[in-house]
């Protein structure tokens, strides 16, 4: 477990002395998003009953900055390690795959939610925003990262380049979270896209997360941890197999 | 008493590039021992599939025993590599490298022996410096410490003097022959041939991935071929010396001798034609020789 903390505390310290960047950078996007879709839209939508557009808004963001943050972390992080050769320092330990997996993940988790967190911070003051079932909210924010941050794995691994990376980010990550019902609920979407969000696992950890704020969801709670569980496992074995395959990493 | 390393048969391709080419090779504990061979022989690929960080096609390998896969973990423990690339952490300071090292390693605190390795290696003064700001000198210091934060008793240090200065050198070979000197075993790659010479008791040269030479040194020595040089007035072999004549070099006429009894002959045979030997050079086989005899070799 020692070699699982090290490297846990390590990624943790790579992002923290450079959080002008991987945690205050986040943060003013996020917040640009909030100020410019609130004054847009604010006034036409509504999109659960009785609950303004803004207090909407708020949760999609952070889980929004929280996925994209948990995966950022972990893919940038096996990235650079890779490019700098300085993966070797690890590779070259007794450390497991299965503990490279669990610290690089939680890690990531960590960053992604104190980006998550920091939104909340940010609008607190100036916005009220109910939270029904805080243990819905945190179930959904740590199995988001989870899965995120393994997914951060993946690329960082596969890729070769930054920008095979920034392709990952910018043409899987992105168009996934920007269509998941962040920006508005998939109910005022026409049926055909309505369809086509349930196939985006993002839109159950979107859906799943507001549940805790406001008690309402487009699907039920229990099937949105059904499928994010679902997704975790997947993405879980998936990234542990290829750990343990050495693929690109020891060839 | 388990070798230190044992490799079987082992091979790894890249592409059509045999870069290990079933090798057979087996050091024992507490050697020092020199792995030879020019650029692209496969001595990094066959450090890489001894220490992991490349999974060989076929063949098994183990460090003190211990299966490089199947007991990766305890043979990760027993073996500390200093690689060839000039790699670091740009994010950490030398003494965070240096402890994060440890915890991969499993150990907790390790204040103690971290602070006796930089003393060793010079480095105390820097430890709080960021990786960054070293020079190449120094990252290849602290890639030395690294590789010893667990204590491992086989170390293997590739190309550990390219591109350093002559300072660092001897101050490098004289901490690793310490090393040597306390029971550790010590593998080494490098492209100065009087270091290996002067430092190690046996010496396997690669060539495109396979050991075409596997003896101690003093065997390599011994096997080349020896010579005597003369210098003579008038400045004409005896027609009887020529088949011994190899070549000539700025005013000498150089003689192969197989035995130092065959000197004697020579000597008389010069004598009887009434040429005067005004010099004569016994030079010492060096390394440098019997790598270029053996590299040339078919
Ligand atoms: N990752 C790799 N991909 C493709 N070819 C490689 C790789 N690593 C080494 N090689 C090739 O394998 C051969 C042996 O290389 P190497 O082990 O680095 O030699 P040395 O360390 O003796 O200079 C060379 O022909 C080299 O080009
Ligand atoms: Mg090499």
């Amino acid at each position: 477990m020692k070699g699982f903390s090290t490297l846990f505390h390590k990624e943790v310290m790579r992002f923290w002395k450079v959080g002008f960047q991987t945690v205050l950078a986040p943060l003013l996007s996020t917040m640009l998003y909030l100020l410019i879709f609130s004054h847009v839209l604010g006034r036409h939508v509504e999109a659960f009953p009785g609950v303004p557009y803004v207090s909407f808004l708020i949760p999609g963001l952070a889980m929004m900055a929280l996925l994209q943050n948990a995966f950022a972390n972990s893919s940038s992080s096996l990235i650079q390690s890779k490019i700098t050769g300085n993966i070797i320092f690890l590779l070259l330990s007794p450390v497991s795959y299965p503990e490279i997996f669990l610290a690089y993940v939680l890690a990531s988790s960590v960053r992604g939610i104190i980006v998550g967190c920091g939104v909340f911070a940010i609008t607190l003051w100036a916005v009220d925003i109910p939270l029904k079932f805080p243990l819905w909210a945190l179930l959904f924010s740590l199995l988001g990262s989870f899965i995120l941050g393994a997914t951060g794995i993946v690329a960082g691994i596969w890729a070769e380049k930054f920008d095979q990376l920034a392709s990952f980010q910018n043409f899987i990550i992105l168009p996934l979270t920007f269509l998941s019902g962040v920006f508005y609920s998939i109910h005022s979407l026409p049926p055909f896209w309505q369809a086509v969000s349930h196939l985006n696992p993002f839109f159950y950890l979107i859906d799943g997360f507001r549940y805790g704020f406001f008690g309402t969801s487009d699907v039920s709670p229990y099937f949105s941890l059904f499928v994010v569980s679902l997704c975790l496992a997947a993405v879980s074995l998936f990234t542990l197999w290829l750990l343990k395959s050495g693929y690109k990493l020891r060839n | 008493m388990n070798p230190a390393i044992e490799i079987r048969q082992a091979c790894k391709r890249f592409g059509h590039i045999h870069a290990v080419d079933c090798v057979d090779l087996e050091i024992g504990q507490g050697e020092f021992f020199a792995l030879l061979g020019p650029n692209g022989a496969g001595k990094t690929t066959l450090i890489n599939l001894l220490s992991g960080l490349t999974r060989p096609d076929s063949g098994r390998l183990s460090i003190m025993g211990y299966d490089v896969s199947r007991e990766y973990r305890q043979a990760r423990r027993a073996v500390g590599v200093v690689p060839q690339e000039l790699v670091f952490d740009p994010f950490f300071t030398v003494s965070e490298v240096l402890e994060v090292q440890s915890g991969y390693f499993g150990i907790t605190d390790n204040a103690a022996w971290i602070e006796e390795i930089l003393e060793h290696l010079d480095l105390s003064s820097k430890a709080n410096t960021n990786m960054r700001a070293l020079s190449g000198g120094m990252k290849r210091r602290v890639l030395v410490a690294q590789a010893l934060v667990h204590k491992p008793p086989v170390i293997i240090l590739d190309e550990p003097t390219a591109g350093v200065d002559v300072e660092l050198r001897q101050a490098l070979w004289e901490f690793v022959r310490s090393l040597n000197q306390s029971g550790h075993t010590i593998v080494l790659t490098t492209h100065y041939l009087d270091e290996a010479e002067s430092l190690c008791s046996r010496i396997a040269m690669l060539k495109a991935g396979k050991i075409v030479a596997l003896d101690t040194t003093r065997n390599l020595l011994k096997g080349s071929a020896r010579r005597v040089k003369f210098q003579l007035v008038p400045d004409a072999l005896p027609q009887k010396l020529h088949p011994f004549l190899l070549h000539r070099e700025s005013g000498y006429h150089v003689l192969k001798l197989d035995e130092f009894s065959d000197l004697e002959p020579m000597l008389e045979i010069l004598r009887q034609s009434g040429v005067a030997v005004t010099d004569m050079v016994l030079p010492h086989a060096d390394l440098e020789e019997v790598f270029v005899e053996i590299m040339s070799r078919q």
